[in-house]
């Protein structure tokens, strides 16, 4: 496990001297994509191989000297994804950044990004935690400034501005956490919190602080205004991998943590969570649709969908703790990580394909782009792919995702909100239509006769992201009628773990710090597939799981009928 | 107000006061001192949480061990909490790194546009 941090950790400090041998060739690529692709191999295998929690102490120290790392079933979700999309930025990356000067400097920053995206999502405590998101935005605020022109400059300049108030707030609170419970690993905080009855007035003041921390780092709604200006500026894969993983291994994850693990799906910070997720979905989607740049119309998007994850957090803390049912709470908390891992696909997809148009064409407007769909067959199809994934259309992955938030905020009685998801999914169809129409339809306009198709190894990046739109949605049609497959159904365990019924949870909060005691039996279904033949196995199921969809057709048609009026 | 939250108190004025700078200062550098403040006032506040008070009659004491194992115990009693402390070093080593890369940044953007004036390098709209 510690290797996930230590193997880009290492390839950073590679690179400049594999960057002054190679120069500017690009073959400088060769060396982080083959340690990237070791650690997904490594990612994947951590997700399949173990069910328990696996908890690692640096240096074999224990308990209150040491410092731990800890792979649950969330992390473990979010480490695959991570590596999925930074290996696809990589592809892309070698013929993309050819223009650039100084590649062997771009891949050191971008393999520090990863090693701090890693270490936040499996650090156990919480200055750790934050250390690695200051390693992950340190790298991505020169990332963000790689082109060095003035707008490159300035939208970094924001960034970093605003980036550093959020860590000043993070550490106050981490300051204020430690003062109050005398700790500094999630799982103790939480116990202590625990033991003391509920959280008090000084942890929610420390609760703020870290709101407003990672609010800034997730560019939720009311503290959104650096991701609209870096984003856009920064290389196309780095955009993919800013949009895609860092606001949610540094944003969504650390809220998730926080609200679940530390206090134990309160309420208070339900409701402020939904209002963050309602805010930034309909003021994001609203700003998006009048866009006239296609990476800030992304941007934009990034927001009103990272909305989507957070609402749905939000509102299964909520559904906590008015006793709904703990499938329903379940439920809504694997919609919102089945969008998160969703949303780094296919935001990474349109990403790319971004760059690829601007690779083609040199420019960004929406309004001088036009014909590209013949223009550039390979990458016209993924950006349709990738637009109608994210605008939520059957039977792509943004569908069952969105599907499945709108169907637990129903279940969990909270119209208002599953009606405003709905309305939302409308709008973010209108947008991605506008982008559909102006890149891919109409003739070819003077800007982008030259166009041609761009190199292989981005094509090759798009495509295989595109293909990920459709695999997803074949694990979201097997995690329908119970089994929800063995991928996302650990992470959406784990955070429900502080919530969901009685004790339970505590068992496994209290088990991260000790490694390997043997984990309660869950009340997993018998025919879950684990381990690694669950590849076959997952085969299997999906055609199971499509018989028993016959069974739950009536529940299904309905659902399908509610999207069905959205998606005209 | 106690005296004991007086430094508390510094502390956190310290906050607001690289908050206001940072939202309210149109000068690049200014900026640039006001994320310095701001991050000195996190520190403090940091390792403000360690301090410990002594017992009547007693100064408190930095936590380093200098009469050897055998006086750790008398150590672990009088002195001062080490974790916070062992924070703000780190803390410290990254507040350096974005400083230099901020004032990196700034001199970048001096280049560009001669001026540190940020009401006129408005090409980003919000």
């Amino acid at each position: 496990m510690p290797l996930l941090v230590a193997i880009p950790l290492a390839g950073g400090f590679l690179m400049p001297l594999v960057g002054r041998l190679t120069g500017r060739r690009r073959s400088t690529a060769a060396l982080p994509i083959l340690l990237m692709a070791g650690v997904l191999a490594l990612a994947v295998w951590l997700l399949l191989a173990a069910d328990e929690p696996l908890t690692y102490w640096i240096g074999g120290w224990d308990f209150p000297i040491g410092i731990s790392m800890v792979a649950d079933g969330l992390s473990r979700l979010m480490v695959v994804v991570v590596a999925t999309v930074s290996l696809m930025a990589l592809v892309f990356s070698i013929d993309y950044m050819a223009r650039f000067t100084s590649p062997g400097l771009y891949y050191t920053l971008f393999m520090l990004m990863v090693a701090g995206m890693n270490g936040v999502i499996l650090s156990g405590d919480l200055f750790n935690m934050f250390v690695f998101i200051e390693v992950a935005c340190i790298a991505s605020y020169a990332l963000v400034a790689f082109g060095t022109e003035s707008d490159e400059l300035e939208a970094s300049f924001k960034y970093l501005v605003l980036g550093t108030v959020a860590s000043a707030f993070l550490l106050v609170g981490i300051a204020l956490v430690y003062n109050v419970t005398g700790h500094l690993n999630w799982a103790k905080v939480g116990e202590a919190i625990q033991t003391a009855g509920g959280a008090t007035l000084p942890l929610y003041v420390a609760a703020a602080f870290f709101l407003m921390g990672f609010g800034l780092k997730a560019a939720m709604v009311p503290f959104h205004a650096w991701l609209p200006d870096a984003h856009p500026s920064a290389p196309a894969p780095i955009s993919a991998m800013l949009s895609g993983v860092l606001i949610k291994a540094a944003g969504v994850y650390t809220l998730a943590r926080l609200v679940f693990s530390v206090f134990d799906g309160d309420p208070a910070l339900g409701w402020i969570l939904v209002a963050l997720g309602v805010l930034s979905m309909v003021l994001g989607a609203l700003m998006a649709a009048g866009q006239e740049d296609f990476k800030r119309l992304l941007a934009y998007s990034s927001i009103s969908q990272v909305g989507y994850v957070v609402l749905a957090l939000g509102a299964a803390a909520l559904m906590h703790a008015r006793g709904v049912a703990p499938m329903v709470v379940g439920l809504a908390v694997f919609g919102g990580l089945f969008h998160l891992a969703n949303h780094a696909i296919f935001k990474a997809l349109l990403f790319l394909c971004s760059g690829s148009v601007e690779y083609a064409t040199g420019t960004r407007r929406l309004t001088e782009l036009g014909g590209l769909g013949r223009r550039m067959p390979v990458t016209g199809a993924c950006l349709r792919v990738g637009t109608l994934a994210i605008s939520g259309v059957p039977p792509l992955n943004g569908f069952w995702s969105k599907l499945i938030i709108i169907f637990a905020l129903v279940l969990g009685q909270m119209y208002v909100l599953a009606a405003v998801a709905a309305v939302v999914s409308f709008l973010t169809l209108m947008y991605y239509a506008k982008v559909q129409r102006y890149v891919l339809g109409g003739e070819p306009s003077e800007h982008v006769a030259p166009a041609r198709e761009v190199p292989a190894g981005m094509c090759l990046a798009s495509v295989l992201l595109a293909v990920l739109c459709f695999a997803a949605s074949l694990m979201a049609l097997e995690a329908m009628p119970g089994v929800r497959g063995p991928v996302l159904t650990p992470a959406s365990e784990a955070v429900t773990a502080g919530a969901a019924a009685g004790r339970r949870g505590r068992l496994i909060s209290v088990e991260r710090d000790r490694p390997a005691t043997p984990r309660q039996p869950e009340n997993v279904d018998a025919t879950t597939p684990t381990g690694r033949d669950s590849h076959r196995e997952r085969r299997k199921h999906l055609a199971a799981g499509l018989g028993r969809r016959v069974g739950a057709v009536g529940a299904e048609s309905r659902r399908a009928a509610v999207h069905g009026e959205e998606a005209p | 107000m106690t005296l004991a939250m007086m430094p508390f108190m510094l502390a956190f004025l310290l906050l607001v006061a690289g908050l206001y700078a940072i939202v309210a200062k149109r000068n690049l550098i200014k900026v640039i001192v006001g994320i310095l403040v701001l991050d000195i006032g996190a520190n403090l506040m940091l390792v403000l949480m360690g301090y410990r008070t002594p017992p009547a009659g007693e100064a408190p004491v930095a936590p380093i061990l200098t009469g050897g194992v055998a006086k750790a115990d008398e150590l672990a009693r009088a002195a001062v909490d080490p974790v916070p402390q062992a924070l703000i070093l780190t803390s410290i080593v990254i507040g350096l790194s974005v400083t230099a890369l901020v004032v990196a940044l700034g001199v970048r953007l001096y280049e560009k546009y001669g001026t540190f004036d940020t009401n006129l390098m408005r090409n980003l709209k919000g």
